[in-house]
């Protein structure tokens, strides 16, 4: 069994794990202020300390698990769902200019950086979570078609694509029912790296203020509150900083780990 | 060569008249009248229309567009909501930081993830070579943002090496100003560079299996000499249009890590003008990021394509 899918899926596991067990138990109420036991270092108590307005940490990253997961699992979800018949139909009237406006326009998304795109919206709409799922999920898009496509070329060569054609199967019907679940893989591997993307562009905007907004707690916005406090209780930074770098870690040895075990080809020279 | 040059040029001048469309009806879209919300609720009419007449709000929105984009176009970016200054002015001063900072963190990335890279595609398989590839996949995970924090904290607040935020301004001098930009920079490129390490360990480690590698090996030279005549200049090849791409991650990024360290760059100056909705500010920053974005990488499809002629053919 593969050595980093069994790391990542572990450390991904326990993430996912502390976000649904979030919805019926947290240590402590997450909202709950107590002034008297701000700033705490981790203890027996407060397993991973409290906060500049006593609140558990250890509740609030299990509740800000909950919000990063969710932005960046329904992000990658916008982007699959619009992005993957974007690059079938590109790929099946390759050449044409359909497939060139579809590619031109995949390129045009990529000159908005995701963060470019947060603020247009931001500025627009205001800030919020929604705004952010909006902004990662546009961003996703031209990720999942230009892959898609990439992927769909190829198999139109292939010979039983041509016998899907001579029995006469519209090129919809062979993109469903050939092409699709040939690219399923690719999908599965970059689905898995854009979630880990999402998951560092939620804790970004959240950190600048355009992501989840209060009380709703986010990882990227404990940091954002620690930021002033960093001198006096460094474990405000830490502590969501790590579960931020672990989580992510954890997908990315994950998407490392299934294209390995999902494409041998790729086994040789990895990037 | 020419000709390739001009068709990408016109790609060029395309995409930026469609992200310009974008740009402005998305801000366009936006609600609320910026004259009104400049004014206050108690505003009276004929005072919010004579300001409306004195921010050109008052023209249809065909022609405030093409007021934008000509005025973009002679180097006049308007005139901000809030300060009632020039923004080209406003930008022309937030450059000298942000530009900068993106290019001392395009140096940093490049200085770490050569080395890195090479020594990682020379030593494939061995020790080195996983512990610079487990180091990279722990500094693409790392936020760059926790990290300037962690920086801060480290460099600024215990060991007092560096200031904690703020920029100097470069009439201190430029070693005063590169020392201000220091931990920004390094910030911003730490996961860059680890990305362009991978991706330069994989592009030589494409090279290495190449025939005209053992040719070069064949010919007599040792391994060491191989690599660097032959290996790490073909392979720089895709790293270059990486870096190209990594451009434009640079100058979001720096958006953010502005934001860390308070220093007086565009990032700031967008998130400023969000609060105060001086959304024309908004607009021309925007227009003007996705412009160097095209740019950058406008000029590294010509430079790919002098490099290698195939490409020119193919397109």
């Amino acid at each position: 069994m593969n050595r980093n899918l069994i790391l990542g899926a572990f450390l991904s596991s326990i993430f996912v794990l502390a976000a649904l067990v979030s919805f019926v138990w947290t240590p402590f109420d997450y909202t709950a202020l107590n002034i008297p036991a701000k700033l705490q270092t981790p203890n027996s108590t407060h397993w991973l300390g409290t906060d500049h307005f006593g609140r558990d940490m250890f509740s609030m990253i299990m509740v800000g698990a909950r919000t990063s997961i969710a932005v960046a699992l329904v992000a990658v979800g916008i982007g699959i769902a619009l992005g993957v018949p974007l690059g079938l139909t590109a790929a099946a009237r390759s050449g044409t200019l359909l497939d060139e406006v579809i590619m031109r326009g995949n390129d045009l998304v990529f000159a908005f950086p995701a963060l470019v795109i947060a603020i247009l919206i931001t500025a627009v709409f205001g800030a919020g979570a929604v705004n952010a799922i909006i902004a990662i999920g546009i961003f996703n898009i031209p990720v999942f078609a230009r892959i898609t496509r990439g992927g769909a070329l190829s198999l139109w060569e292939r010979e039983f694509i041509l016998a899907a054609r001579v029995a006469g199967k519209s090129s919809a019907r062979i993109s469903a029912e050939h092409i699709l679940p040939n690219v399923t893989n690719l999908l599965i591997v970059q689905g898995t790296i854009q979630f880990s993307l999402g998951i560092l562009a939620e804790a970004g905007l959240s950190y600048v203020g355009l992501g989840a907004q209060p009380p709703t707690p986010s990882w990227g916005r404990m940091l954002a509150d620690a930021q002033t406090m960093v001198s006096i209780a460094p474990h405000l930074a830490l502590v969501p900083g790590l579960a931020i770098v672990l989580t992510v870690l954890g997908l990315n040895l994950m998407g490392d780990g299934l294209r390995d075990v999902l494409d041998p080809r790729l086994r040789v020279a990895r990037t | 060569m020419l000709r390739y040059a001009l068709k990408r040029l016109l790609s060029l001048i395309l995409s930026l008249a469609v992200a310009s469309l974008v740009i402005f009806f998305v801000i366009e879209v936006a609600p609320g009248d910026p004259a009104s919300f400049m004014l206050g609720i108690n505003a009276q009419p004929d005072t919010v229309a004579a300001l409306r007449a004195e921010l050109g709000l008052d023209v249809s929105k065909t022609q405030r567009y093409l007021n934008w984009v000509g005025g973009m176009l002679t180097g006049d970016f308007g005139t901000s909501y809030t300060y009632r200054t020039s923004i080209t002015e406003m930008i022309g001063q937030r450059l000298w930081v942000s530009l900068p900072l993106a290019l001392y963190a395009l140096t940093l990335s490049t200085l770490i993830a050569f080395p890195a890279g090479i020594y990682a595609a020379a030593r494939r398989g061995k020790p080195g070579d996983m512990a610079v590839m487990g180091a990279t996949q722990l500094g693409i995970a790392v936020p760059n943002f926790w990290f300037a924090m962690m920086l801060v904290l480290i460099f600024a607040i215990n060991l007092r090496w560096f200031g904690a935020g703020g920029f100097v301004g470069w009439d201190k001098g430029l070693w005063a100003g590169l020392h201000s930009l220091t931990l920004p920079a390094i910030s911003l490129a730490l996961p860059q560079g680890a990305i362009l390490a991978r991706v330069m360990r994989s592009s030589l480690l494409d090279i290495l299996g190449e025939d005209f590698m053992r040719t070069a090996r064949a010919k007599g030279l040792s391994r060491r000499q191989a690599l660097w005549r032959h290996g790490v200049r073909n392979a720089l090849i895709p790293v270059l249009t990486i870096m190209g791409l990594q451009f434009s991650f640079l100058l979001a990024g720096a958006i953010i890590i502005e934001q860390v360290f308070f220093l007086p760059g565009l990032g700031r100056l967008v998130f400023q003008a969000i609060s105060s909705r001086d959304l024309i500010v908004v607009e021309s920053v925007v227009m003007l990021l996705v412009f160097a974005v095209i740019l950058v990488n406008f000029l590294v499809d010509l430079a790919y394509a002098a490099v290698d002629p195939r490409l020119r053919a193919r397109t």
